[in-house]
């Protein structure tokens, strides 16, 4: 879980940092560059198999997990004050990672799916940049995808530091510093996320 | 002071339980958790009722033999203390008090709110252990240990085994008592020789007796008496780490 996990961070980082381009606000110009290399590129199609083998995984040894520890308790609780010992993100991250994958659905075929269709049917690229100008013209769709940067943020939060507590990386010198920096990149990466269907949405970038 | 128990009841391993409900009056602030079901036992006994079954031994909160799910927690309330460590003054005159026993398919019921608690005794017996040597012991300087590992083996050492952890955990994982065991040993010189095969060995035997994985949710930290920490954990994963790539 927290291997699979780390590697889907390190997606995150290269998804966002690229998708940021459009903030150049050159009408897409630099986005379209960098999205054609990730989209012609042989290494990164071969990066594209591992990135879904390293979901799928993820998916199901969460499942594993979720279904060993439901099993480990025959019997609930009548009466259960679970607040008051953890934090409710921490026991729901499989219901986040959950609507995370239905968003993730979404997403696919909102741009990965038509994309690479299109280039295998007639071997052109689809503009990206005027594919979420205009699925970001519809409210609901922005709406969409900031409730899902919402999941990903509870995710996260819980997620990158248990990660390395998982993998036994765990010193009082350093736990500090996974901390803010798990806090830190739980707010980052989803707030950038967020800011590009409400940037196209209010016409930011254009 | 008067209090509204819901109590669970079950009369033996099998059979269905159910949470009763029970008024206790006259009660003194100053009694533990304890005492106050004794005095409830009491009127249940006079009336020629089946008493409440429950563990308890030191009554002192070093034992680790009370239990009890207390208003939703392991061992009621209150932080790092057990269920005899809990007085009727943190309750307010008139509250209902949820009593279940301590939760999991590892810890079958017996009866009422007694639970066998005996899958950590296997855990240990698989390799909570030190081999020393017969004879005479030796000086107690033959065997340098840091003041740091010493505080951090002792603090772990502070487990007793309560299993309030794995009551509290929402997937009944008993990695913070197994992570303990293996703590207090793997940090000192004398845990040497068997530290390899002991995390194998005792990790095996607690994924054998059912209890569920940790997701680090940190439920077991928050409510265990002895304030064992979660870096326990941690160390126990490296410990199997290692123990596994190296172990033939």
């Amino acid at each position: 879980m927290g291997l699979t996990g780390l590697f889907l961070i390190f997606f995150l980082v290269v998804h966002a940092s690229i998708n940021g381009c459009i903030w150049f606000n050159d009408g897409g110009k630099t986005f379209l560059y960098y999205a054609h290399f990730m989209g012609t590129n042989f290494l990164v199609h071969i990066a594209e198999v591992g990135l879904f083998a390293g979901l799928i995984l993820h998916i199901v040894d969460g499942l594993l997990l979720w279904k060993q520890n439901r099993d480990a308790r025959p019997e609930k609780y009548a009466y259960s004050n679970a607040n008051a010992n953890s934090k409710w993100y921490s026991r729901s991250m499989g219901i986040l990672g959950t609507l995370i994958l239905f968003f993730l659905i979404v997403h696919l075929r909102n741009f990965w799916g038509p994309n690479r269709l299109n280039q295998i049917s007639t071997g052109e690229e689809l503009n990206l940049f005027q594919l979420m100008q205009e699925d970001f013209s519809n409210v609901w769709m922005v709406l969409f995808y900031v409730a899902a940067c919402f999941s990903l943020f509870w995710h996260l939060l819980h997620g990158f530091k248990s990660a390395f507590q998982s993998l036994g990386l765990n010193n009082v010198k350093y736990n500090k510093a996974i901390e803010i920096a798990g806090t830190a990149f739980a707010i980052i990466v989803p707030l950038v996320f967020a800011l590009m269907p409400i940037s196209f949405y209010f016409g930011w970038v254009k | 002071m008067k209090f509204n128990l819901k109590v669970w009841r079950q009369k033996n391993a099998k059979a269905q339980g159910k949470l009763v409900d029970y008024t206790i009056d006259n009660i003194n602030a100053d009694m533990s958790f304890l005492e106050m079901v004794d005095v409830l036992n009491d009127n249940l006994t006079r009336k020629g009722e089946d008493p409440i079954a429950f563990d308890h031994d030191c009554r002192e909160g070093i034992c680790g033999m009370c239990s009890m799910y207390i208003s939703g927690r392991a061992h009621g309330p209150h932080h790092a203390a057990t269920t005899c460590q809990l007085y009727m003054r943190s309750f307010k005159d008139g509250d209902t008090i949820y009593v279940e026993p301590f939760r999991a398919g590892a810890f079958p019921i017996v009866k009422d709110l007694v639970t066998d608690r005996s899958a950590f005794d296997r855990i240990i017996a698989k390799g909570g252990f030190v081999s020393v040597n017969t004879g005479q012991a030796q000086d107690a300087n033959n065997l340098p240990v840091d003041k740091a590992d010493a505080e951090k083996a002792m603090d772990a050492a502070a487990c007793i085994g309560c299993g309030a952890c794995v009551a509290a955990c929402p997937n009944s994982a008993a990695m913070l008592f197994v992570s303990a065991k293996i703590s207090q040993l793997a940090l000192l010189p004398q845990g040497g020789p068997e530290r390899n095969n002991r995390a194998i060995n005792m990790v095996n035997q607690m994924d054998e007796e059912g209890f569920g994985n940790c997701t680090n949710i940190g439920a077991c930290e928050a409510e265990c008496p002895k304030e064992i920490k979660l870096t326990n954990i941690a160390r126990m994963n490296r410990e199997y780490l290692v123990a596994s790539l190296v172990n033939e």
